[in-house]
């Protein structure tokens, strides 16, 4: 399952390599193949169709990066884009080209004093072992400015759900790929973007190289359908289909594009849900500015536990995120791009 | 001036959502420019052809506002906030949607009035049920403050001001406007107070030589001010040398204060710590642009109850047609620059 490989390739922000080999593999025959200077990978089909759509996922996950080294050979990291510091002690990790194994470590709860125990371990006490007995061990194995990645297998769970790390936005990735495997009566190109969650640098340049007529991002987002949280407060909650972004820190929905993207859903009878969170960023943010201003829209597959080792994603939401983004394509061709308001 | 504030500022146009403010400008400028379009953000754009200098004057014509996220089932609204807002300015108003809708904003029971955070309150519309408030405002929907312009003295007192006030200055400059060579770009800009989005995207469609933007500043001249600052509400249009997002070009800055000197315009230079403008985002784009601002001192900046001098205005709209009448001979302007 393509969604499987992704999930368990190594792609820190930066370091997109791996998953790009993937997709490419996966898409090779499919359209025009490219890869620009900072990593993006671009799949045209149909050039010089009109209109030209963009469809664009993020392929980087959030990670660390190897800092320095202890004399006793554990690896000092950094944070590689937003991580709750809480969820990353004694996790398993891959680190380098060489994907070493590795655990995050910490000083253990025995010889923790009282007032430490009270607190989450930070990430400057935190540091990745290797299981090698010096400095000089640890750099052979990896360098300063080596990435680190969760490690994890995928699994089936439960009521048709998976388990694994990076679906922030493998998941995305993975819609795209089987989006652009179809083929449309107009120019269409996906755009596998790196270093979304860094602060959104592939899309801004991707959109500038692309200047399309009408962007979709397709993106995962929290699913917190949790104790702890009121229903209100629920970003999106699982299993309740694809979700349409309202606004966010860094882009407002156009109306004719939510409106586009909401009498898609109902005419298909595809189960759509708002998310209800108006913070955080994603890859609108760049697209929607690109050149002078770009139509944009965001759909999300809703996602437990984001941004931590583990996830959680049911894949009826998969399923009906595919189904949205090929029937959103469906109603252009149909019923041609949405109106921009004139005065 | 007064009539045109007044219609600007009880308007309706949240980031994102600038249509009906957008269509009312339309209507007052398009006697007086050559040309009148908009773009895929919703900008408007209002032309006066010319074979000189090619200048752009934004003046953003969003407000803040809230957007509705959930509705409940006793037909109560959640909601966040569009740009900057604060809890307790919000508590107890009336807001409006774009179909008319009102309701007012309450809170949940709080220990702690120090706790008053979005998340605790909701927009009452008045609706018994999920389907009755369905029925008005969808997920999505957007609010602003409920408000009438209420003038007092020389003084103009209503939400938006922020930045209708700039919107009917420069109105007012495109109607009074002389004869002139240069070629002028009026941009009612879109999504300022989320991040100066519609400036960003249109100075790059226009590439103009200078840029301009016209907008409100904050003031000192209140009891304990939010901010020190030396601009005084009265005391004429603020000439911006620096805020958090640009740093005024020195020579533009300069030629503002020339010609508000020649032309007996009162002025103040307004040094602004934090906040930003469009200049901001047009400055920086493409191999840049001189840009500059003029500002209205405006008192209680995000809040219904904003404060401006129409006297001020004004003086804002004399000095912005004496610079767009000026020969902006750019050789003249940056000689040190362009040689």
């Amino acid at each position: 399952m393509l969604l499987s490989r992704l999930s368990e390739a190594c792609g820190v922000s930066g370091d997109e390599g791996e998953v790009r080999e993937i997709l490419k593999e996966e898409l090779s025959g499919y359209g025009e193949l490219k890869t620009d200077t900072l990593g993006n990978l671009f799949v045209r089909k149909g050039a010089g169709r009109k209109p030209r759509l963009m469809l664009s996922a993020h392929m980087d996950e959030v990670g660390l990066m190897v800092a320095g080294f202890e004399k006793s050979g554990l690896l000092r990291v950094h944070k590689v884009g937003g991580i709750d510091d809480r969820v990353l002690v004694s996790k398993p990790v891959r680190v380098g080209k060489n994907r070493v194994p590795g655990v995050i470590g910490a000083k253990p709860v025995h010889l923790q004093k009282p007032e430490e125990r009270k607190k989450a371990i930070a990430i400057d006490n935190l540091f990745v072992d290797l299981g090698v007995r010096s400095q000089e061990e640890a750099e052979k194995l990896v360098k300063p400015g080596d990435y680190a990645a969760f490690a994890a297998k995928t699994r089936a769970a439960g009521d048709n759900c998976l388990t694994g790390k990076a679906f922030d936005n493998r998941a995305g990735c993975a819609i795209l790929a089987e989006v652009l495997k179809d083929d449309y009566p107009l120019e269409l190109t996906g755009v596998f973007t790196v270093q979304e969650e860094i602060g959104l640098r592939g899309a801004g340049v991707a959109a500038y190289s692309v200047y399309p007529d009408l962007a979709l991002v397709i993106e995962t987002t929290s699913a917190s359908d949790v104790p702890g949280t009121s229903e209100a407060g629920h970003v999106t909650r699982l299993g309740a289909g694809p979700a349409l972004t309202l606004m966010d820190a860094s882009f407002i929905t156009p109306q004719p594009m939510l409106d586009l993207l909401v009498r898609t859903a109902e005419k298909h009878a595809i189960p759509y849900q708002f998310r209800r969170l108006t913070t955080a960023q994603t890859d609108a943010g760049k697209i929607s500015l690109a050149h002078e201003g770009i139509m944009t829209a965001v759909i999300s597959v809703p996602c437990r536990y984001i941004h931590s080792p583990v996830s959680l994603l049911n894949l009826d939401d998969w399923h009906n995120t595919l189904k949205l983004v090929k029937s959103v394509l469906q109603s252009i061709v149909e019923g041609g791009l949405p109106e921009c308001a004139s005065y | 001036m007064r009539e045109l504030l007044r219609k600007f500022s009880e308007a309706y146009g949240p980031s994102g959502r600038e249509q009906q403010i957008a269509r009312l400008i339309s209507e007052e400028i398009r006697e007086c420019v050559d040309e009148v379009f908009t773009d895929t953000l919703g900008n408007l754009y209002a032309v006066r052809r010319g074979n000189g200098a090619k200048v752009m004057i934004a003046a953003h014509m969003d407000e803040v506002g809230v957007i509705v996220t959930f509705i409940e089932e006793k037909g109560f609204l959640r909601f966040s906030n569009i740009g900057g807002l604060s809890p307790y300015v919000l508590l107890g108003q009336k807001i409006v949607f774009a179909n008319g809708t009102v309701g007012t904003v309450g809170m949940e029971k709080l220990e702690d009035i120090k706790k008053l955070a979005l998340d605790k309150m909701y927009i009452d519309i008045g609706a018994a049920s999920r389907d009755e408030a369905a029925a008005k405002v969808r997920i999505g929907d957007i609010a602003v403050y409920y408000r009438e312009l209420t003038i007092a003295g020389s003084r103009a007192i209503g939400k938006a001001l922020d930045n209708r006030a700039g919107c009917a200055v420069l109105v007012n400059a495109l109607k009074n406007l002389d004869r002139t060579d240069n070629e002028i770009y009026a941009v009612f800009t879109v999504q300022e107070e989320v991040g100066l989005r519609g400036s960003r995207t249109s100075s790059y469609r226009l590439n103009p030589e200078l840029g301009l933007a016209v907008d409100v500043t904050p003031v000192g001249d209140t009891p304990e001010p939010p901010a020190a600052m030396d601009v005084s509400l009265g005391k004429g249009p603020a000439i911006k040398v620096k805020d958090a997002s640009v740093i005024c070009h020195p020579r533009l800055k300069e030629l503002l204060l020339d010609l508000a000197e020649r032309e007996g315009i009162p002025c103040q230079l307004e040094v602004l710590q934090s906040g930003g403008t469009d200049a901001g985002a047009i400055h920086l784009t493409r191999e840049g642009i001189p840009s500059a601002v003029i500002s209205v001192p405006c008192r209680y900046l995000h809040t219904p109850g904003e404060m401006a001098d129409l006297t001020d205005m004004e003086n804002a709209s004399r000095l912005l047609k004496t610079f767009l009448t000026h020969p902006l001979e750019m050789n003249k302007i940056f000689p040190c620059y362009l040689t």
